[in-house]
């Protein structure tokens, strides 16, 4: 490829993988800031990509980072009041309101440590591999793993209560 | 039931609303980046008795309008490669276009004003299509005469040559240039269309094209 695709196709190629990915990490609300940041950073350096990017695994790192972004800020927000940081929103569907199933186990994703969460949902959501695991966190690939089978185990912990 | 978290997991949030969510979300970027200006090209299809073609513009103008039978995607990569891959599609972008190829087709316009970029044009098919841009409404020329007025040094076939890559058929009306007996000579788009074009403008009567 000597030549990124038209941005448009681009989007439309993985807007579906970075919007579950964002709802996974973020929760349906945050997501939607998060998606428009995340497509308007790479917007701006779409002209600069390296040639054979693989663009999945690019766009998903923009992606994890303002997801960092949004809990960091929610984290800060919530400091004062003493919330805990997965203490459960409200949802506008009201989806969240189920303690368990298929909602509760997306609370607990989005429960999880920093490391934890980018590590699942860019292994289960963005199918990424270990290796652009580690490069989107920043981490070794054994780091990688690591927290990838940390958060596995909170989860399955989390949920069997 | 780790399997069971592992396959929901994969499965991902929300998994009937994802798609249609996702598309409405792209809808509500696409408008933002179009209103904070981030995109250099910006596409749409336009409406035209030929069918549906293919247009392009930038800030300079117009860049690009293709036939209904040329592949949309490969128009889109060439501008990729050419322009800028900052392309969004923006259909209202267009509707100046539309509106004055609409009026032309009726027979009420006889000069386009939308801006052209010409970007995608050498320097020496700018000389060529230049001058064939002013060939008024119903005139023509000959391949020979606008090689000669370009200052084409490689004469009438050279012209030609320029005159089949132009990027913007119809606005920078190729149409209008024959050979020397009158004979219609090549259109890019079929030969027909260049018949009917000149129909249009009154530049050839039905019953003697041929």
């Amino acid at each position: 490829m000597s030549q990124p695709p038209p941005f448009q196709r681009f989007l439309n190629e993985h807007r579906e993988c970075v919007w579950r990915f964002l709802v996974s990490s973020v929760g349906p609300v945050e997501a939607e800031d998060c998606f428009q940041e995340t497509f308007i950073s790479a917007m701006r350096a779409y002209p600069r990509l390296r040639q054979g990017s693989n663009l999945r695994a690019w766009v998903l790192t923009i992606a994890h980072r303002k997801a960092l972004d949004a809990h960091r800020a929610r984290a800060r927000r919530a400091v004062p009041t003493g919330e805990p940081a997965e203490l459960e929103r409200p949802q506008p569907d009201g989806r969240s309101c189920a303690p368990n199933g298929e909602e509760g186990l997306w609370e607990a994703v989005r429960g999880l440590p920093d490391r934890q969460r980018s590590a699942v949902a860019l292994r289960f959501i963005g199918d990424l591999p270990h290796r652009d695991i580690a490069a989107a966190i920043g981490c070794s690939e054994e780091a990688a793993r690591r927290s990838l089978h940390e958060g596995l185990s909170r989860l399955r912990r989390e949920l069997a209560a | 039931m780790s399997d069971e978290i592992e396959r929901l997991l994969r499965r991902g949030p929300g998994e009937q609303g994802a798609q249609t969510d996702a598309r409405a979300a792209s809808q509500r970027l696409v408008a933002r980046m179009l209103s904070e200006d981030l995109a250099d090209v910006t596409y749409a299809s336009v409406d035209s008795p030929f069918g549906a073609m293919h247009a392009a513009v930038t800030h300079k103008g117009l860049v690009r309008l293709a036939f209904p039978e040329e592949d949309p995607e490969s128009m889109l990569e060439q501008l990729a490669r050419r322009i800028s891959p900052r392309i969004l599609s923006a259909p209202a972008r267009l509707d100046p276009l539309r509106r004055e190829l609409e009026e032309y087709f009726q027979g009420r316009r006889r000069r386009f004003e939308v801006p052209l970029d010409w970007s995608l044009i050498g320097p020496f098919a700018r000389r060529v299509l230049r001058r064939t841009a002013d060939i008024p409404y119903g005139g023509s020329l000959s391949y020979a005469e606008v090689a000669a007025e370009a200052g084409s040094p490689r004469g009438a076939r050279a012209a030609g040559n320029a005159l089949g890559s132009n990027p913007i058929p119809i606005l920078i009306p190729c149409h209008r240039v024959l050979r020397a007996g009158g004979a219609l000579g090549g259109y890019g788009g079929g030969l027909q269309r260049k018949r009917l074009l000149l129909e249009l403008e009154g530049a050839l009567t039905p019953p003697l094209a041929g």
